[in-house]
């Protein structure tokens, strides 16, 4: 099956400050940010107190009572996510066989808000090594395996082909979209319900990232907490949220006439085999996934039009994503605007990749680059255009997108118009 | 321009078998991994039993600077990617490092290490939580410690489909493989015997409440009433078939011939099962009509209405007792994302030694119109095989071996396939 | 609680307990002024190392200090210093 191509059809976004796809890019083209003081529980013995937390309510958004009982939050957020993507589209899956229909969901830390809540009851709040089963929730079992949100969104579309979860750390985001446009181009499915989905706000994931010192501990400022390449950025700022999309085979799209987002022209993903959470300053294998990427996608470096960051805000990442950069993309990169929207959403995790590739379509569809927020004094080494506080009217037929996570994890994806290069 | 992904190397650890070997003397002699929890005390449980890896000690065999920072799976999978890295032959030092990745499968990360801080989260407070919970824990550590230690730095991943997943990986690996990885370590290890793993487990609802050993997991019985969880699992060196031509590999196990995935139709929908769906688009995608596989190892559930749909899929797609069946699982228990890639790994320990290896303790149902292998191993050719996994909630996965003539007539033509 | 002093056993045990040991030389005498990554612990493992040299000695280490103390003299003293400030007696 050499030679199908896939396209993004449906986005469905949930991300802290924009619910819907309209108010997320509201969000972003406006530079606002979402990041606030952790209201979820008291985080005063914390060293970071900052998130940027959703203000979500799973009635509102048509869940109904036994969904909402026995999904995590993050399930929550795939499901509806998927539900916005598929009407959004205007796919039919009805029409089409139903194991030819897929579904992969990213996620780095699955039900971590669910297990955390649930251990404390089993537990007995800390005290019991042999803990309770008595006190078990029937879905407990759904929290410790998090293939179950992928089980919960195929549900929600009535697919019965391929269904996995994807869980590299925080490029999970990318690699489930990019695994799952494999999966049409090698002919396993025709259409993937694909992206990502976290919810990791609660005290075990805030607890772990401090002791790592790797989120930021500005908390006199919440709003202004996370400052990707900004000289004064501390670390970043724990997110939550879900982007999922509808990947169909570009000729059975263009078929059914659907709404052309974006072709994903290219993926790749490499390891950088060298520290669990710790980066080289090289960026040599960030750059060699960025290079595969645009040899798949058989695009050149000049022809990037726009640059969505990982830019998580620690010091190490913004100097490692830059030179990897500047080593893949040449004098181009010097030319393109690069910007991090965890300036704005925060860094969910494993979602944050959809996320980011919701934003790489969205400045497609507007010709606009969304801004880095928060970005007053460039670090030094860190010395291209990061697109400072202002979306920018820009021409953007093609974006490359990049996340980099824990495990050693470096991907890239390329987006592209399918006009320009004609079936 | 693909290439065919063929196994080179096999690492295994498993409860009744430490390395290949080892496991698999004890697998055809029936011998069994599955007695009383150690690791805890299963006491207050209604569950006592499980599978575990006895007698293990990281330190014998990983170095000290990684024991603090991993939980036991990630010190029984790295233990097991060494075994199958020095079973292939492989120096990874001498391999171009981005053409080589590493695929495993998680079912639910390092829950044992997560208990722990958990605990000093909630018993002493949040700066007692370790700087390592923030990966020990999460699924994807296995292909990050494996990764890092053996200096790959190729296409990599982690899938998590509970236990299907484990096929999903060997899948990903073969897909990775066709295009243009020379070698991904693929497979999975899982192990969560530990009091907050054992209530999420129970809480599945699935483990049986026998305490004796040799009547607790009996798929296909009439007396089928869940399983034993066990640790452990496989690890799989896949290579492309010119890239081991070009690194002179002389022994070659078998090749990942097809896979097949399907998702349950959701509940209540009154649709067919899509496991028989499964299987078949694994047979087309291995271009082998049923006939032509000599074994299918069982996902083998024992839960009566599982073990119902799969009995009725195989007999479905490969006739009334058409085909021998076995499920060695039942003297392991099951791995989590482990068991899937231990099956395939017996597979291809099956076709090189003519041997299927039996479904112990079990006495097959009357109503099921399948060819059991019980009791002890069948002697018989083995060129096909086909491994099946199901996860919770719906999850099903096929994936079909073939054995590959290496050293025969057509010496370096990778044509040369039976 | 540990005494009064930190001194270079507690910094081995906590080292050995935190990080494991190394392949390279051990934390002694004669390496007080060998950088911890040539000691073979990079900042993750000074980070649980830290982390456990706070709560068994009940102090609060900047976020700065391990970072700016690449050798086990310099963590030494940083530690020792915030003793003195915790117990001025």
């Amino acid at each position: 099956m050499t030679g199908r191509r896939v396209v993004i059809t449906g986005v469905g976004v949930l991300a802290p400050g924009g619910i819907g796809v309209k108010n997320f890019w509201s969000l972003l083209s406006e530079g606002r940010t979402s990041t606030r003081e952790i209201t979820f529980f008291d985080p005063s013995a914390f060293r970071s107190r900052v998130a940027a937390e959703a203000d979500f309510d799973p009635w509102e958004h048509g869940l109904g009572p036994q969904e909402i009982r026995r999904m995590d939050r993050a399930a929550q957020f795939a499901v509806v996510a998927a539900r916005e993507a598929m009407a959004d589209s205007g796919v039919e899956l009805s029409e089409i066989e139903p194991h030819r229909a897929g579904v992969t969901v990213g996620s780095a830390v699955g039900a971590t808000m669910g297990l955390d809540r649930e251990y404390r009851v089993v537990s007995d709040g800390g005290r019991l090594d042999l803990v309770d089963h008595r006190y078990a929730v029937p879905h407990l079992y759904d929290y410790f395996v998090p293939s179950s949100f992928a089980a919960e969104v195929a549900w929600a579309a009535g697919t019965e082909g391929p269904a996995t979860v994807i869980s590299t750390g925080c490029t999970s985001g990318l690699d489930s979209v990019g695994y799952a446009a494999e999966l049409i181009r090698d002919g396993s499915a025709d259409v993937v319900i694909a992206g990502a989905t976290d919810a990791p706000i609660s005290p075990i994931t805030v607890a772990c990232f401090d002791a790592i010192k790797a989120t930021t501990p500005r908390n006199d400022d919440p709003a202004h907490a996370s400052r990707p390449f900004d000289r004064t950025r501390n670390g970043f700022v724990l997110g939550e949220g879900a982007a999922m999309f509808v990947l169909e085979e570009l000729g059975a799209a263009r078929r059914r006439g659907a709404h052309l987002y974006a072709e994903i022209a290219g993926y790749a993903s490499r390891c950088n085999a060298f520290h669990m959470t710790g980066l080289r300053p090289d960026g040599r294998e960030m750059a060699e996934a960025i290079r595969a990427a645009l040899d798949e996608a058989r695009t050149d470096p000049e022809d990037v039009d726009y640059i969505n960051a990982h830019g998580s805000g620690t010091k190490q990442n913004d100097r490692h994503e830059t030179a990897a950069f500047k080593r893949s993309l040449g004098e181009h990169a010097r030319r393109t605007p690069v910007s991090s929207i965890k300036s704005m959403v925060g860094h969910s995790l494993g979602a944050i990749g959809s996320i980011e590739i919701a934003a790489s379509v969205l400045a497609m569809e507007n010709n606009v680059v969304p801004p880095t927020a928060n970005l007053h004094e460039p670090d030094p080494e860190c010395d291209l255009d990061y697109v400072p506080l202002t979306a920018r009217d820009w021409r953007t037929d093609t974006v490359l997108t990049v996340g980099s996570g824990f495990g050693g994890f470096q991907s890239a994806m390329v987006l592209a118009r399918p006009e320009r290069n004609p079936a | 321009m693909t290439s065919r992904a063929v196994v080179t190397g096999i690492g295994v650890v498993s409860p009744n078998g430490f390395g290949a070997e080892d496991y698999w003397a004890a697998t055809c002699g029936g011998k069994s991994g599955i007695d009383r929890v150690t690791r805890f005390d299963p006491s207050r449980y209604p569950a006592r039993l499980a599978g575990e890896v006895s007698g293990f000690s990281a330190q014998d065999h990983l170095p000290s600077r990684l024991i603090p920072q991993t939980d036991r799976m990630t010190q029984l999978a790295l233990v097991g990617a060494d075994h199958a890295l020095a079973d292939a032959g492989v120096s990874t030092g001498d391999l171009p490092e981005f053409g080589m990745g590493v695929v495993t499968a998680s079912s639910c990360g390092g829950f044992e290490f997560g208990q722990g801080e958990l605990r000093n989260l909630w018993s002493k407070g949040g700066q007692y939580v370790s700087a390592y919970q923030s990966f020990a824990w999460f699924y994807a550590v296995n292909t990050g410690q494996i990764s890092i230690r053996h200096g790959m730095r190729g296409p990599s991943g982690v899938l998590v489909s509970d236990q299907a997943g484990g096929l999903d990986a060997i899948a990903q690996a073969r897909r990775l493989i066709r295009k243009g990885s020379d070698l991904i370590l693929s497979g999975g290890v899982d192990a969560s015997i530990c009091p907050w793993g054992w209530v999420a487990q129970l809480a599945g609802g699935r483990l049986s409440t026998s305490e004796q050993p040799d009547r607790a997991y009996l798929p296909f019985d009439t007396d089928a009433a869940g399983h034993v969880p066990g640790e452990g699992g496989a690890l799989l060196i896949i290579e492309g078939a010119e890239a081991a031509r070009r690194r002179g590999v002389t022994r070659v196990y078998g090749e990942i011939g097809g896979y097949g995935a399907t998702f349950d139709p959701r509940p209540g929908s009154g649709r067919e099962p899509a496991l028989r769906k499964a299987i078949e688009i694994a047979l087309d995608d291995a271009e082998l009509s049923p006939e032509e596989i000599d074994v299918v190892f069982a996902d083998a559930a024992a839960i009566p209405e599982l073990d119902r749909v799969e009995a009725m899929a195989i007999t479905e797609v490969f006739g009334c007792r058409g085909v021998p069946v076995t499920a060695p699982k039942t003297m392991t228990g099951r791995l989590g994302s482990g068991a899937a890639p231990l099956d395939v790994a017996t597979a291809l320990l099956a076709m090189r030694s003519g041997l299927i290896p039996p479904t112990t303790n079990v006495t097959l149902a009357p109503e099921y119109d399948i060819d059991l292998v019980t009791t002890l191993p069948r002697r018989t050719p083995v060129h096909a095989a086909v491994v099946l996994a199901r996860g919770q909630g719906g999850f099903n996965s096929a994936v079909v071996l073939r054995s590959i003539d290496w050293n025969g007539p057509k010496e370096g033509n990778e044509h040369g396939i039976r | 609680m540990a005494s009064g002093e930190f001194t270079i056993e507690d910094l081995r045990r906590i080292l050995h307990e935190a990080a494991g040991e190394s392949d390279g030389a051990d934390v002694d005498v004669g390496t007080m002024d060998t950088e911890f990554i040539d000691l073979g612990y990079e900042s993750l493992a000074l980070l649980e190392t830290g982390g456990r040299i706070e709560r068994e000695f009940g102090i609060t280490l900047d976020d700065s200090t391990l970072f700016e103390s690449p050798t086990p003299r310099a963590l030494i003293e940083a530690v020792n210093a915030r003793l003195t400030v915790r117990e001025p007696s």
